[in-house]
């Protein structure tokens, strides 16, 4: 491995981790589409910067470009303040429009400025070693490693210094603004910090798929854990893993090095959201057919609570008086006698045991109340099989 | 048993949102020329109940019927009032159209309404006092006449059953007396009316039949025989004690 | 060449007709349809649909080897599809919300895309140029046949919508009563959302992947603020459509070197800014105007009624007072004083004022009014 793909895969790595922390609470925040609208928007930004300051890693660049995404949210929130159209349509608008004043910027001035479309669409991973940061007689390493590893420690010391402060006002607004902490500074931080992270990501990976950057490690993380720093720390993984991956890839197919990082991470994500423990479709789909069971006999234990009746009791019966369609009678039947809520005398009529009243009874008590969490801890509690 | 003579039976309905219970094995007898309010507390199910009983969501158990038929062969027979914040009211049309809406279901597919179903939508619009807004823009409305537009428009089916899903909330004093007087003279007709209802002062007032609602049907039956403290404190969960002039 | 010399080539010469036809065609069908989609809050999802083809169209082009336009935008047409189920999908099936859903297909489809293209690009032998045009849009690369295409299916959709015209405005309005009236809204919600889809994918060559869901938003945003009816808004958008693709595609065809697709986006983008401050009932300036006058006619009102309020406690209401009292109310200035005299409600004598008969009663009828209010 020669340094320059050295630094490739390190430049990559830095800008997925980079990407990630913002990208964790623009997930969470449910505004992960703003971070498509920023990182089109900045566009026309770093053009202007670029015809000032002549370098896209200028920090002024960087800068300029950050203010233009900050400005598009402000943008975007004003104009669904008017209410002349919905916030979707707002973002839907604004973003297609200062990008095209960018593409058209950058083709009108294709001779003056050394960007060109695919730059903007895939970024310049390939070439990035060979700009390079010089002291005097020294290097120091390539430019864009410096550049994105200082967005990178920005972002993480504001990360820890705030961690609190986010995760309170991610998952709890109010009660972060009682607090104390203004939601819309917050807001506009994490939209700053979004901003400069997509322009430092630019030069790298382009400006679509940054967002693929931004987007899919936390939502592939989010499927896997609960937990906040669980979550951010998964995405980056994530993210270095992609980058790593992506790389050997491209070199294989002789790729765009985006392009395959944003592939691997779309099988990532695939993967997990096949296979993930809790939230993956398959666990799902077997937790639902387990749940419906569940439900369907909870229903039939209520039915037999609420009907002494023995013409409502009688197995012939049930089929046709609890619409089941979904579920067989049968599976019912047996996941009940086989947790012993209920008898079936002689005559083929069914009654709820002791534990079944009882079962019913508290079962009841907990749905009445909306208390999800409850009802599981009772299920653990009476089954001794589950559906 | 003679089920025809009920307007609306419910056996054994179950509904489920994420396979959490919302509404649990309910058995619900309406009768036919009843103007009937369904109580509970928030999360309750009541909305639940009506739009199960429209068929508008999937019960995981249990059946409904319609004058003795299932609710899909008796679409004509029933209008639907839905929550005035169900929909977009800066939608781009007119009060007159919204109205027109309820000559849909009886058109069928693809015929377009004519003078007939114009004529229909018009005089509906009279009956609810808001002739004189029929081309103005809904968002143009206040809350109360957005209400009443969606009365009108349930007026239109002509059906024999009315559902209504919190009528009188957020519209004013005169919307709401205007209101409970054309459901009052609907009953009169002989027509079924079930109303989600909030305020448990104007129930004796309004209502001739009432059932309590909390995710297990509680009691139902008429106003006179069943609204009282016990129900109340057995839907409401806490001793519950209203003010009723009876 | 100039936008002038390119409208009048316009009907001679035989290509430039051709592209202008489509582009027409192309924005009309856009607009048209892109009316639903914004009114159904599906605006985000035309933008995740239009990047999701994009693997599409590499992967037509990788099995069948021609760059024949149709059977790409098959291609992009299943992986659009692919890309809208998916997003239901996880929507649907996981803890992710809509957002994220958009997000995640549009960037990872988009990136499978151009991976894709970049190794086309990098074969050897093969006429892979000219895929890359999926991009940002070429209509000059528009053929008759494709115009011919685009314009039967404008057509059906046309004849869909006329036809469905009743059920599709009820889903849109309101879906849930839509479906208590017995219509299925199940097929009217397919429906709609295919040939959203179709339009995406006619509109790939012309505008591009990356800019095609502006093309089928800002016409419809445009409309919406100069009409309060459904069928006009429509119309309108349609016009507005086919305006944005004809004169977007002259002005990048005057130009060198500049992709259609953006131009076009700006161009509609353009009506849409208009549209926003200019239209009568909506637009921001009127409303401003009529928010500046209101305003004005409050302080009037306010004044009036403090002025009441004093002549009130005298048995003479026209008695004189000093200007000066009014000083400590914030609402007055000299120039409402004029206004008030010149509609025969106040008497101005040097630094007196008294209110006239008229006035009198005017004041006790917006003092009235507030007083109800208050209640």
């Amino acid at each position: 491995m020669s340094s320059a793909q050295l630094e490739i895969q390190l430049i990559a790595a830095l800008v997925a981790m980079a990407c990630a922390i913002p990208g964790t609470f623009l997930v969470l925040r449910k505004m992960a589409m703003i971070s498509d609208a920023i990182s089109h928007s900045i566009l026309p930004g770093l053009v202007f910067g670029f015809f000032i300051t002549q370098d896209l890693n200028s920090p002024l660049l960087i800068l300029l470009a950050a203010v233009t995404g900050v400005l598009t949210v402000i943008f975007v929130e004003f104009i669904q303040k008017t209410g002349l159209v919905k916030e979707d349509t707002a973002i839907g608008l604004v973003f297609p429009a200062l990008f095209s004043i960018g593409v058209i910027l950058i083709a009108k001035n294709a001779n003056d400025v050394h960007l060109d479309i695919d730059a903007v669409l895939l970024g310049e991973l390939a070439f990035a070693p060979f700009d390079r940061l010089m002291f005097g007689e020294t290097d120091l390493g390539p430019k864009s490693v410096w550049v994105i590893g200082t967005i990178l420690i920005i972002s993480l010391s504001l990360l820890l210094l705030f961690f609190k402060e986010l995760k309170l006002s991610t998952f709890d607004k109010g009660l972060a603004a009682t607090l104390g902490f203004s939601p819309i500074v917050l807001h506009y931080g994490l939209m700053t910090v979004s901003s400069i992270t997509v322009v430092g990501a630019f030069d790298a990976v382009g400006a679509v798929l940054v967002v693929a950057l931004i987007i899919a490690p936390p939502a592939t993380a989010y499927l896997l854990t609960n937990n906040l720093k669980k979550m951010l720390v998964l995405s980056c993984f994530f993210g270095i893993f992609s980058a790593i991956a992506g790389y050997w890839l491209a070199n294989y197919l002789d790729a765009s090095i985006a392009g395959s990082m944003t592939s691997v991470l779309g099988v990532l994500f695939l993967l997990v959201y096949l296979f993930a423990p809790k939230q993956g479709i398959f666990s799902v789909y077997f937790k639902e057919k387990q749940q419906r069971k569940e439900v369907s006999l909870l229903v039939f234990l209520l039915h037999l609570q609420n009907h002494q009746d023995p013409k409502e009791r009688h197995v012939n019966h049930l089929q046709e008086h609890i619409n089941w369609q979904k579920v067989q009678a049968k599976t019912v039947l047996d996941l009940a006698t086989k947790n012993n809520l209920i008898q079936i005398d002689a005559n083929n009529l069914v009654s709820l045991t002791e534990k079944g009243r009882e079962f019913t009874d508290e079962a009841l008590k907990y749905i009445t109340t909306n208390k999800e969490t409850a009802i599981e801890d009772l299920k653990k509690r009476f089954f001794l099989f589950r559906g | 048993m003679n089920k025809k003579n009920y307007a609306i039976q419910v056996d054994d309905l179950t509904v489920a949102y994420d396979y959490k219970p919302v509404l649990w094995d309910i058995d619900l007898k309406i009768p036919e020329g009843v103007l009937m309010a369904i109580v509970g507390p928030n999360g309750a199910g009541k909305s639940t109940l009506i739009k199960a009983i429209l068929g508008i969501i999937k019960p995981i158990a249990g059946s409904v019927k319609v004058f003795g038929k299932p609710y899909k062969k008796q679409v004509d027979k029933v209008a639907y009032v839905p929550q005035k914040g169900s929909v977009d009211w800066d939608f781009p049309t007119t009060a007159l159209d919204v109205v027109m809406m309820g000559t849909y279901g009886s058109l069928g597919w693809i015929k377009r309404p004519g003078q007939k179903e114009k004529k229909a939508a018009l005089e509906a619009l009279e009956k609810v006092g808001m002739l004189s807004f029929q081309d103005r823009q809904i968002s143009q409305l206040s809350g109360g006449q957005q209400q009443r537009i969606f009365l009108a428009r349930a007026l239109v089916q002509n059906a024999a059953i009315y559902l209504m899903d919190e009528p009188f909330q957020g519209v004013d004093a005169t919307t709401e007396k205007a209101i409970i007087n054309i459901l009052k003279e609907l009953k009169s007709d002989g027509k079924t009316l079930i109303v989600v209802h909030h305020d448990l002062q104007t129930v004796p007032e309004y209502f001739d039949w009432v059932t309590f609602l909390n995710v297990k049907g509680i009691a139902s039956g008429p106003v006179k025989d069943i609204f009282n403290d016990d129900n109340l404190t057995k839907t409401y969960g806490i001793n519950y004690k209203v003010a009723v002039n009876q | 060449m100039s936008i002038t010399e390119y409208f009048k080539l316009l009907f001679t010469d035989y290509t430039l007709g051709v592209i202008s036809l489509g582009t027409a065609v192309l924005g009309a069908i856009c607009g048209m349809l892109g009316s639903f989609a914004v009114l159904r809050k599906q605006s985000l999802l035309g933008d995740a649909i239009s990047h999701a083809s994009l693997p599409g169209i590499a992967l037509a082009f990788l099995f069948t080897g021609t760059k024949d336009t149709n059977f790409l935008l098959i291609g992009a047409l299943i992986s659009g599809l692919v890309g809208t189920f998916w997003i239901k999908s996880i929507v649907r099936r996981t803890r992710l919300k809509t957002d994220t859903a958009l997000g995640l297909i549009l960037s990872l489809f988009f990136g499978l895309g151009m991976l894709l293209l970049t190794f086309i690009q990098k074969m050897p032998n093969a006429n892979q140029a000219g895929l890359d045009k999926y991009l940002f849009g070429q209509a000059a690369t528009l053929v008759a046949s494709d115009v011919w295409v685009m314009t039967a299916i404008t057509g059906v959709s046309l004849l869909v919508l006329l036809l469905f015209w009743k059920e599709l405005k009820l889903l849109l309005f309101d879906a849930d009563y839509t479906k208590t009236l017995g219509f299925n809204t199940r097929f009217l919600d397919i429906l709609i959302t295919s040939f959203i889809v179709l339009a995406i994918v006619l509109g790939l060559q012309t505008v591009g992947v990356v800019l095609m869901s502006a093309m089928l938003l800002a016409p419809a945003a445009a409309a919406r603020q100069w009409t309060n009816s459904l069928s006009t808004m429509v119309v309108l958008a349609a016009i507005f459509g086919a305006f944005s693709g004809v004169f977007g595609t002259a002005i990048s065809a005057s130009q060198n070197n500049l992709s259609t697709g953006p131009v076009i986006v700006l161009v509609a983008v353009v009506v849409v800014l208009i549209s926003f401050i200019f239209s009568p009932k909506r637009g921001l300036l009127f409303r401003e105007i009529r928010f500046y006058r209101n305003r004005k006619e409050l302080n009037l009102k306010k004044t009036l009624t403090f002025m009441y309020r004093i002549a009130q406690n005298h048995k003479d209401i026209s008695h004189p007072h000093a200007i000066k009292i009014l000083n400590n109310f914030h609402g007055f200035t000299r120039k409402s004083l004029n206004r008030l005299q010149e509609e025969q409600l106040i008497e101005i004598q040097g630094n007196q004022w008294a209110l006239t008969p008229k006035g009198y009663e005017e004041a006790a009828r917006i003092n009235d009014k507030i007083g109800k209010k208050d209640e």
